[in-house]
């Protein structure tokens, strides 16, 4: 009988959905795996620390030394304090730090992959919790196909509790950077932080254990926008981890390899490169997406070498271009070489350009600021003995901690009087001086006055602050006056 | 293929040889449909929102019946929840409302953050009341005072536009409203046609709009017999009878000759309503605050009696 249901599954095509092969790395020791460590380590370290360096900015701001306080809209890095209007320092931050990435990925390859990437660092972290429950490659892989019993629970529920001591402590570390850290780290502890902070901690924490602990390499094949698009910054002359097949190939044992010297290359197959890589890739057939450049398999590799008396560097970090020459037999370019090329050097010009645009900038940038809104309703204001009164308000704009005396005097409309509300009409005088709180952006009503007869015209507002040279700014405004009746 | 599962579309299903999967069982016009089931995960979470509407619509009011919705057991309401929101701000501002009502207008000046919040809610409360007549801008129009300017009528200091705010100008059945009436010159005959073309002559000399001729002099001595009674000798108005200064250079009612003439024949009598009935006091106090801000408010101290009136024992 030929049922409709009964399509067997062997007939199918096999479907385009793979399921996720977990990844069982081996432990490995070698240089590259120690400049990880090293990586780690720093970059940690920088991440924990910043938020607790203090930089005293007076009574009139944060004294911590790097802060993204959203709630006043302000960004305090060390010396320099970035209002919302300046956000292009950190637009020009951010596009330095894109072609950076144009710039090492061109010279080094996926250096950030394999090193750098958070998601990286935190796989490489967890792996290590791994091996240190679980013990390494094999009796991972055992306890995996173990049934659950009372030992598997017990190992696991351990284990994922150090995921998440990890991932919380690392993912909450962020929300330092957007308050006070030690007085938030109190207010935290003792619930009463706001409920934002403890929803930013909650999603860094979850979705650290998450991608971290569970999907892994997930991430950088599926997710990641990155390997998309550093695989597209390379080219023949960027370093990557290669598998030097001309060497390596064909493969053959020791024991084969012994017996017929002639026949075989150097890889003697032993699987170790494979087995030591996070994403559980193998790098013997050669550069795929799946590879983020982290180098365990080179010192893997050499290892192997050592111990079977072959020289190092079957798997090593090689440029396209440097592989066809040792595959003729030349020598490789030297690597300080591959980095000073046109390509790079344009990269490297761009990513300084803006760089010394931005520090040109933040030198010159002045912390005071005026803007003018002109009262349009009524335009002007005859007054009982013909002079004309029109009324603006002006933004004064003190963009350092500190209070700060301004004046703000008038150019180029003859006879014009200034007041403001708080002044009053009977000491109106050719100029204005207010007292700007730190920090701030004071509003001003103020009311300009002109004898009988001044015709409708252009003039400047002028913002100075007192004793400060260079720190002054100017804004055009219009005076109405009535026409011909 | 005759068997239990004997259906038309059973019948009709079969496996697609390209993809090798089942299809569903209709075709149309040589297409036909795969069967390929949706993902669980999907499933499921359609399933979720399934369950969600349910709870809902019973937490929720939801279903429309004839004469309302269903409630919910929530009792939550978008009505309830405006009115509970429009309690919220009256009680948030009921102490500011409290304090202005206890503070004499005379005292507000010392009290800077509530006469802030005076001024803000007269802002809003002119809009709503007095934009009608005196513009957007507060800046009048023709017989309508701007109240922008330094130049009142009956007085600039709060207390007075409290005052005027109170009783408004010329109502009918308040008796401490602001009365005053221009005589009907014109119209009543109590100057001929020459005589109001002096004296218009002659009161535009008075603020420089016109020079001195042969009319204006003749019309300095009908202004003296009839109009300096109320805007004084020298043209300069009375606030006691809000009679207009004469000799600056704001016009209520135009300044042209032919407006001046027009007003000394058929004068234009300018009205405005008895706020004090509609409005309650604070509200009014309110008003009164930030009419005064809008740059023309005088100090009670220092407000300038005109040279030439008599004081009166009245405020
Ligand atoms: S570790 Fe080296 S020798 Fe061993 S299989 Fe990999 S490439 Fe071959
Ligand atoms: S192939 Fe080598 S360099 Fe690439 S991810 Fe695996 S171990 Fe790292």
């Amino acid at each position: 009988m030929n049922k409709p249901d009964q399509i067997k599954t062997q007939d199918r095509p096999a479907s385009l959905y793979a399921k996720r092969e977990p990844v069982f790395n081996r432990r490995i020791d070698g240089k590259f795996r120690r400049l990880k460590w090293a990586i780690m380590v720093i970059c940690l370290a920088i991440y924990w620390g910043t938020p607790w360096l203090r930089w005293d900015r007076g009574p009139y701001a944060p004294d911590q030394a790097v802060l993204v306080d959203l709630a006043h809209r302000r960004f305090y890095m060390f010396g320099i304090e970035i209002w919302p209007h300046e956000f292009y320092f950190v637009a020009g931050l951010l596009i330095m730090a894109g072609i950076g990435l144009f710039l090492v990925t061109s010279a080094v390859g996926r250096a950030w992959c394999g090193y750098a990437c958070p998601q990286t660092v935190w796989t490489d972290l967890f792996q290590h919790v791994d091996r240190f429950f679980d013990g390494d490659r094999n009796a991972r892989f055992r306890l995996y196909k173990a049934p659950w019993g009372p030992a598997k629970i017990a190992r696991r529920l351990a284990k994922w509790t150090v995921y998440l001591a990890i991932s919380f402590a690392t993912g909450g570390a962020w929300i330092f950077y957007f308050a006070d850290a030690p007085t938030l780290q109190h207010a935290f502890w003792t619930g009463t932080a706001d409920p934002v902070a403890y929803a930013t901690v909650a999603v860094l924490t979850a979705t650290t254990f998450v991608l971290g602990g569970f999907m892994r390499e997930q991430v950088c094949v599926y997710m990641c926008p990155w390997p998309r698009i550093q695989t597209a910054m390379l080219d023949e002359k960027s370093l990557i981890v290669t598998y030097k097949d001309w060497r390596g190939e064909p493969r053959g044992s020791v024991k084969k390899a012994g017996k017929n010297p002639d026949r075989f290359g150097d890889c003697i197959d032993c699987n170790q490169c494979v087995a030591v890589c996070p994403t559980g890739i193998d790098i013997r057939e050669g550069p795929q997406i799946g590879c983020i450049t982290c180098a365990l398999c080179i010192d893997a590799c050499d290892r192997v070498m050592g111990e079977t008396g072959r020289p190092r560097g079957l798997i090593d970090y090689a440029t396209l271009e440097d592989a066809e020459r040792e595959k003729a037999g030349q020598p490789p370019t030297r690597h300080l070489k591959l980095i000073w090329r046109p390509r790079t050097m344009l990269y490297f010009a761009v990513w300084g350009g803006i760089g010394l645009s931005l520090l040109f900038l933040l030198g010159t940038r002045v912390h005071t600021d005026l803007t003018v809104a002109k009262d349009r309703n009524p335009p002007y204001i005859l007054l009982s003995d013909g002079s004309v009164r029109n009324a603006y308000t002006l933004r004064l704009r003190n963009m350092q901690g500190r209070p700060r005396k301004m004046e703000i005097s008038i150019e180029g409309l003859p006879g014009a009087k200034i007041w403001s509300d708080d002044v009053g009409m009977a000491e109106a005088g050719t100029a204005l001086t207010r007292i700007v709180p730190a920090d701030e952006t004071q509003s001003l009503r103020a009311y300009l006055v002109v004898p009988a007869g001044t015709p409708a015209q252009e003039f400047t507002f002028h913002l100075q602050a007192l004793g400060e040279a260079r720190e002054q700014d100017s804004a055009e405004a219009q005076f109405d006056a009535p026409g011909e009746q | 293929m005759a068997d239990a599962h004997n259906s038309p579309a059973a019948a009709s299903r079969r496996i697609d040889e390209a993809t090798n999967t089942e299809t569903v069982g209709h075709e149309w016009d040589g297409i036909e449909e795969l069967n390929t089931p949706l993902p669980r995960w999907w499933l499921w979470t359609f399933y979720a929102t399934i369950v969600f509407a349910i709870g809902y619509c019973v937490a929720y009011p939801a279903w429309p019946m004839i004469s309302g919705a269903t409630e919910g057991v929530l009792g939550w309401s978008s009505r309830g929840q405006l009115q509970n929101e429009l309690d919220a701000q009256q009680a948030a501002r009921a102490r500011t409302v409290a304090a202005l009502a206890d503070m004499p207008i005379e005292q507000l000046p010392d009290h800077p953050a509530l006469m802030r919040a005076a001024i803000a809610g007269g802002s809003a409360a002119f809009k709503v009341n007095c934009v009608q007549c005196h513009g957007a801008g507060a800046a009048g129009s023709k017989g309508y005072p701007n109240l922008n300017d330094d130049d009142w009528l009956w007085g600039g200091d709060l207390k007075t536009i409290e005052t005027t705010l109170i009783h408004g100008i010329r109502q009918p059945g308040d008796d401490a409203t602001r009365q005053s009436m221009m005589p009907n010159f014109g119209a009543d005959g109590l100057l001929t046609a020459e005589q109001i073309g002096q004296v218009a002559d002659y009161v535009l000399t008075l603020s420089g709009k016109a020079r001195a001729s042969a009319s204006s002099q003749q019309g300095a001595q009908v202004f003296a017999d009839n109009c300096a009674v109320c805007h004084g000798a020298a043209g300069k108005g009375s606030r006691q009878f809000g009679a207009p200064n004469l000799s600056d250079a704001i016009w209520l009612d135009g300044g042209r000759r032919e407006d001046v003439v027009a007003q000394l024949t058929r004068p234009h009598h300018g009205v405005m309503p008895a706020w004090g009935n509609r409005l309650d006091p604070v509200t009014i106090k309110m008003l009164a605050a930030y009419v005064h801000s809008l740059g023309g408010g005088e100090d009670f101290a220092e407000t300038p009696a005109p040279p030439d009136t008599q004081p009166t024992e009245a405020e």
